[in-house]
């Protein structure tokens, strides 16, 4: 085929573009929906709470996922630091993934019971009062805002239908920890970050 | 990997690296045409603006360097993992080349922690290699809550001076990172309504030298004695056992303001030091429980 007739073709050029570029996805993508070791469960995976899962989208809103990656690599360096590393069994009910793909801060796939939950309230209010070298942005905020959990349940049927395993149950009853009125934002984001790679554990 | 999707990958790999050579060659344009003029480029005669497109061969490096990556992949595929379930003739895995490295470091360090594990904490502090490794170690783990310099913050103690909450020999300190801490200071707000607090803060401040209102703090000690002797012992000193503070030594963790002791009495706190045993190897452990050690023997 002279390149001539692609070229002067911008339809067929379009064509054999995405023929060119399917063929990766399909070697390395699409095999992986089909793999249990990146579509099943590691044991003990359970979907995330209401608390915690509303934890999760303020992670998502204040951009965590920026700075902190969520995912140890299998490098002993690595390993050393954080603990076990990632493995895909443990993120397969979160939609999106919050992998990150740079470290300003350090990881947090491991961070779960690393810290105790003062330090964590402590460290979000200001960073500096625990850690005098960081340069991570404090979110008072987090102290003052006051979830509702009024969208919880839809929240949680949204991810029902892409597959993550919330029963009747936990839906009708998304809202019950918020029921107080007093819950805040740092307590949800606490509760995710407490729960983060508990699963799999290994002596450093 | 099932059958089919291992040959599903390979033969869309295949077809994809026997493509891009076929493209490679195909498209090649060796010869110059005839009608170009000598010492002049050839031309494709698509001109625009007067400008002219010529139409040189690709240069022989940029054509090399393009049939070198496919070379470069075919030899990859033969030595790695990638082509389904074929694992490569080298047998590398990710796991395996960590698991390798971490035998090299467990060979190079097994030996050093097991000559410090069995040193006494009292003596591992005079070795400089130890406490410089320790001090590595510190500041992964421990330096977040308690400071780089270990003199810790608002809420997470001092480990360089010689107060200490749970009792600061080895054994202690050891005690403190296998099984952790948690503090228990109930609120005591309601009980004692807000007068009540108020003189027990007074009280506080009196057994701990500093200023007071005499009348409060004499009301204030009866209650103390009712609600805080307990823990913090009738002379207010503190009891190691249950982590009780000394109240009387002028150091306040949760800061010594009349209005944050008053918040502590009404509210209570709960510091919580997380138990290390399952997080960390026992002679990590005994190496760190020697550098807290020597940072209040240090100072």
């Amino acid at each position: 085929m002279k390149h001539e007739i692609v070229e002067k073709n911008i339809g067929l050029m379009i064509v054999l573009i995405v023929v060119a570029i399917s063929f990766g996805g399909l070697t390395q993508i699409i095999p992986l929906f089909w793999q249990n070791q990146t579509t099943q469960p590691v044991e003990g995976l359970e979907p995330l709470g209401p608390l915690a899962l509303e934890g999760r989208d303020i992670y998502i809103r204040e951009g965590c996922h920026v700075c902190h990656t969520q995912m140890v690599r299998p490098l002993r360096a690595e390993t050393e630091r954080y603990g076990h590393y990632s493995v895909a069994g443990e993120h397969v009910y979160e939609h999106p993934f919050l992998w990150g793909s740079k470290r300003t801060g350090p990881d947090l796939a491991r961070v779960g019971g690393r810290y105790s939950d003062d330090w964590q309230r402590a460290h979000l209010y200001n960073p500096r009062d625990v850690v005098p070298e960081s340069n991570m942005p404090a979110f008072p905020w987090l102290f003052e805002n006051t979830l509702t959990g009024k969208d919880t349940a839809a929240k949680m049927k949204a991810l029902k239908t892409v597959g993550v395993p919330y029963s009747d149950e936990d839906i009708a009853n998304a809202a019950a920890p918020f029921a107080s009125g007093e819950v805040k934002e740092i307590d949800a984001l606490v509760v995710y970050l407490q729960q983060l790679g508990t699963l799999l554990t290994q002596k450093r | 990997m099932s059958t089919f999707w291992s040959i599903w990958i390979i033969v869309f790999t295949a077809i994809t690296i026997v493509g891009c050579t076929w493209l490679l060659f195909a498209n090649r344009k060796v010869e110059v045409s005839d009608d170009t003029k000598e010492g002049e480029s050839p031309k494709t005669g698509h001109v625009y603006d007067g400008i002219e497109e010529y139409d040189n061969p690709l240069p022989g490096w940029w054509f090399k360097m393009f049939v070198g990556t496919v070379v470069f992949g075919v030899i990859y595929l033969v030595l790695y993992p990638g082509l389904g379930n074929f694992g490569g003739v080298l047998g590398w895995t990710q796991v395996g080349q960590w698991e390798e490295e971490v035998a090299e470091a467990e060979a190079k360090y097994a030996p050093l922690y097991e000559q410090y594990s069995e040193t006494p904490v009292e003596e591992l502090i005079a070795n400089p290699e130890a406490m410089k490794m320790s001090r590595r170690l510190f500041n992964n783990n421990c330096a977040v809550c308690h400071g780089s310099d270990g003199r810790g913050s608002y809420g997470f103690p001092n480990l360089a001076d010689s107060d200490w909450l749970y009792g600061g020999s080895a054994e202690d300190i050891k005690t403190t990172l296998v099984n952790g801490r948690q503090g228990a200071m109930p609120a005591l707000g309601g009980a004692l309504g807000e007068d009540g607090v108020d003189n027990v803060a007074e009280y506080v401040f009196k057994i701990s030298g500093r200023e007071h209102d005499a009348k409060k703090a004499e009301a204030g000690g009866q209650l103390f004695a009712t609600y805080c002797a307990a823990c913090h012992g009738a002379d207010g000193t503190g009891n190691k056992m249950l982590g009780a503070p000394n109240l009387t030594d002028g150091i306040w963790l949760y800061g010594g303001s009349p209005t944050l002791v008053r918040h502590t009495i009404r509210n209570g706190r709960n510091g919580n030091m997380p138990a290390q045993a399952d997080k960390l190897k026992a002679e990590k452990i005994h190496l760190l429980t020697a550098y807290v050690y020597s940072l209040s023997k240090n100072q």
